[in-house]
């Protein structure tokens, strides 16, 4: 159907427009009556991911506070972590402290997993548990995760965590335990009903809102609005994996 | 009563034997039991941690792995490149490969995550992966190296041996390739990320390879109270010695080629000056230990009355020390160095950025690493009783051969 | 390995042979059934003899679409099971020997590993869930000839 209105449609600038029309259409005609709410945005329980959109997150770090831990914090929560940083610990997401060398110039900004569009941890993945949603979401299946530690090795990020420690008493809905391999998930389950992730949330909380949560397809999003007013990095560009997350200000 | 079944006095030590496999049962016992502990507590028993995540198993798990394709070396110069004195051990060398790489793999499965999704492993397959193309290598080495051990010690199936030694050649290239690219796919550290790394696995297989064979023979030959003949001890003296060699100059060009780039300048540092435990290890274990000194050994001159002093057993035994040895640096140290995500930044974290990982293996490891080699050794020795691997040589050959040397 | 695990094998078939034989005379006086303690729901998304054949099947499937694809229907998740047939003894469905899963999972001798991961009781606040009203759109007539009992 949108193809439909695609090749009808003469003006290529209008493209999008159109685009969003076919998604209500569809909407529309397919499913009366079920789709009662948030149209065009959010996505039905029986529908899945879809490739039109990819969740990005865009970090600033001249906004992020230095000293500040909210959206570790707010990650361990929502995600069950225990929040202890021993070697053997599990961390999503981590505040890292960088000074230049030369200069002197110093800065804090979160890091965790990129979601890369060609992420080396799926790449390497003997049993394709590392995997990368239709939308962009890089996601570890623990149904089919033999504990093999190959993307730990893979991953330019340092983003994963093995678990070291059977579990007890996990947020049912982010399932996790020992002998698997995890990361940042962007809260795939906020973000599939339509909320931001707990780190983003948190950080505009305190005001800081050094942080950008959205769909890097969609022209309109605020966070392709900011990637176009102002410069922007991916961090270790030089591997080409085009990652999800990007930074601007270092 | 067993004297009936004896094909040589050396087998009639059933005593002996009996204690040999006891010994080899004890160290798997040993591994099973850290297993199941592992299994039961998970990895926080072990040393390894979200910084190294690939430990003490790991090194001797892939030293075996390849020391495995290496010791099928013997069989190849027998069957594909038709020298006689390598023929005639090639059977030995078969099983041996079959042996060292059943070990290899109990390790690398016994310190999985879950061990108990094996299955899953075998049933799905991830083609972008190396790793699950070394899956395939493995089982197909097995399959093809056992084919080809039945061609040899079948009379009938004799005429089959030759193009199945091509074939477990070919295989056992392209599975030592895969192994090293393991670790040469890597793009995000600076320790491996190198093309280099397969060919360099190869030529170090050879080298392993050769050296666990020739403990193996001399201890057969000691076993059963014989002497191997100079010319066959010589010439796979100086084999081992060129492989030695060539393995010394892979590493040269491997650290000459990073000290060339800026970029590797930090890592190579860490290994060649002050990267602590790994500079030792690098420097005393593999470069010294297991290079230089095995090739004095191997090339001292000698004079006519002590030509029988060949350092046969001493020399491959140092050969493999050093190989656990570069194994260690190239597997722990390539993790423990810190990687550069944000280059000319001084980096700290909670999780350990930007700082030398430490790893501390603890008794669980070694448990299960040696254990891999307690697998090796029961299944060698039980084989070695079980059927003839003696290698059978040709003396009236050989003797022809010395005087037209 | 594999020839350890045969091993195994042997020793357990030759274990498992010996007890059966000696339990062969008690247990032809009768087997006792599982003893389920009472969850909350009053009756299942199916029928409950379909439940007992295939709901390993449905929730394979489930895990599958959910994981991979991001298709989050309730009607045969697993946290949907377990907020309904946790115990209300425990609020669990793995918690002892007789909470839902527990119960036959031990009595079949059925290794399960969910637990290792998923929680074994509901959250203490049911997240917000957007398809709420969707639940209820789903009940078709199939349901209501579902037959009661499954909770004794």
């Amino acid at each position: 159907m949108n193809d439909q209105i695609n090749t009808n449609s003469v003006e290529a600038q209008a493209r999008r427009d159109f685009l969003k029309t076919g998604a209500l259409v569809v909407g529309a005609t397919l499913a009366p009556g079920v789709l009662f709410y948030g149209v065009a945005h959010s996505r039905a329980p029986e529908e899945a991911a879809s490739s039109d959109k990819r969740y990005g997150l865009l970090i600033d770090t001249t906004k992020c506070g230095n000293g500040c831990n909210d959206c570790v914090t707010a990650c361990n929560t929502e995600n069950g972590l225990s929040g202890e940083t021993g070697p053997q610990d599990s961390q999503w997401i981590r505040k890292v402290d960088i000074k230049d060398l030369r200069t002197g110039y110093v800065q804090s900004l979160p890091m965790m997993c990129q979601h890369c569009e060609n992420p080396p941890c799926v790449d390497v993945c003997p049993t394709s548990a590392s995997m990368k949603r239709a939308d962009g979401i890089v996601l570890v299946d623990r149904h089919t995760c033999i504990g093999c530690r190959y993307c730990m090795m893979a991953c330019p990020y340092k983003a994963r965590s093995f678990v070291h420690e059977p579990l007890t008493d996990q947020n049912p809905e982010v399932p996790r335990g020992k002998g698997c391999v995890e990361s940042c998930t962007f809260c795939v389950q906020r973000v599939d009903r339509d909320e931001q992730p707990a780190c983003v949330e948190a950080c505009n909380k305190q005001g800081h809102g050094a942080m950008i949560f959205g769909d890097l397809k969609d022209p309109e999003s605020e966070l392709n609005k900011a990637l176009k007013s102002a410069s922007s990095i991916e961090v270790r560009a030089d591997l080409a994996l085009n990652t999800g997350v990007r930074y601007q200000g270092i | 009563m067993a004297q009936e079944h004896c094909t040589n006095q050396g087998e009639c030590r059933t005593g002996q034997f009996i204690t040999l496999l006891a010994l080899g049962g004890l160290v798997i016992l040993g591994a099973l039991y850290a297993f199941f502990t592992l299994e039961h507590h998970g990895h926080v028993l072990t040393g390894m941690n979200n910084q190294v995540v690939w430990g003490l198993p790991h090194v001797f798990a892939v030293f075996l792995i390849v020391a495995a394709s290496g010791a099928l070396n013997v069989a190849s110069i027998g069957s594909v490149f038709g020298k006689d004195v390598y023929k005639k051990r090639a059977p030995l060398s078969g099983m041996l490969a079959l042996a060292l790489l059943a070990g290899g793999l109990a390790v690398l499965v016994l310190d999985l995550g879950r061990p108990d999704r094996l299955i899953v492993a075998m049933t799905h397959y991830n083609f972008r992966s190396i790793f699950a193309w070394n899956m395939i290598f493995y089982n197909g080495f097995f399959a093809i190296v056992g084919l080809y051990l039945i061609t040899l010690m079948d009379r009938n199936l004799k005429g089959w041996s030759k193009p199945v030694g091509y074939m477990a050649f070919f295989w056992r290239l392209a599975l030592t390739t895969a192994t090293g690219s393991i670790f040469g796919f890597l793009v995000a550290r600076a320790g491996y990320n190198s093309a280099l790394m397969a060919p360099m696995f190869i030529i170090m297989s050879f080298a392993y390879g050769l050296a666990i064979f020739m403990v193996v023979q001399s201890s057969m030959y000691y076993w059963n109270g014989l002497v191997l003949d100079d010319g066959v001890r010589r010439r796979m003296k100086n084999l081992l010695a060129v492989f030695v060699g060539a393995s010394l100059y892979f590493t040269v060009v491997f650290h000459l080629t990073n000290l060339y780039f800026a970029k590797q300048w930090d890592f190579e540092r860490f290994i060649l000056l002050d990267g602590g435990i790994y500079t030792q290890i690098f420097w005393i274990g593999q470069i010294l230990l297991g290079g230089i000194v095995p090739l004095i050994l191997l090339f001292m001159p000698r004079t006519q009355d002590a030509q029988k002093i060949c350092f046969c057993f001493l020399a491959p035994l140092l050969v493999i020390l050093g190989g656990l040895a570069q194994m260690y640096v190239t597997i722990i140290g390539g993790q423990a160095f810190p990687m550069q995500m944000f280059p000319g930044h001084e980096v700290t974290s909670t999780f350990y950025d930007g700082v030398v990982a430490q790893y501390n293996p603890t008794v669980y490891e070694w448990l299960l690493g040696i254990g891999g080699v307690g697998i090796t050794f029961v299944l060698t020795v039980i084989a070695v009783r079980a059927f003839k691997f003696m290698p059978q040589d040709d003396f009236h050959v050989l003797q022809m051969r010395r005087s037209t040397d | 390995m594999a020839r350890l695990a045969n091993w195994l094998r042997l020793v357990a078939l030759i274990v498992v042979a010996a007890f059966s034989a000696a339990a062969t005379v008690p247990a032809a006086a009768g087997v006792d059934l599982p003893k389920i303690e009472k969850g909350k729901g009053d009756k299942c998304v199916e029928d409950t003899q379909f439940m007992r054949r295939n709901h390993m099947d449905l929730l394979k499937h489930h895990r599958d679409d959910t994981m991979r694809k991001g298709i989050r229907t309730t009607k045969h998740s697993l946290k949907k099971c377990v907020e309904c047939h946790a115990s209300e003894k425990s609020g669990s469905v793995a918690a002892s020997k007789e909470d839902f899963c527990a119960a036959c999972h031990s009595y079949a001798s059925v290794k399960l590993d969910c637990w290792d991961c998923h929680a074994t009781k509901p959250g203490k606040k049911p997240p917000t869930q957007l398809g709420q009203g969707r639940v209820q759109m789903q009940s078709s007539p199939l349901i209501a000839a579902t037959q009661p009992g499954e909770s004794k």
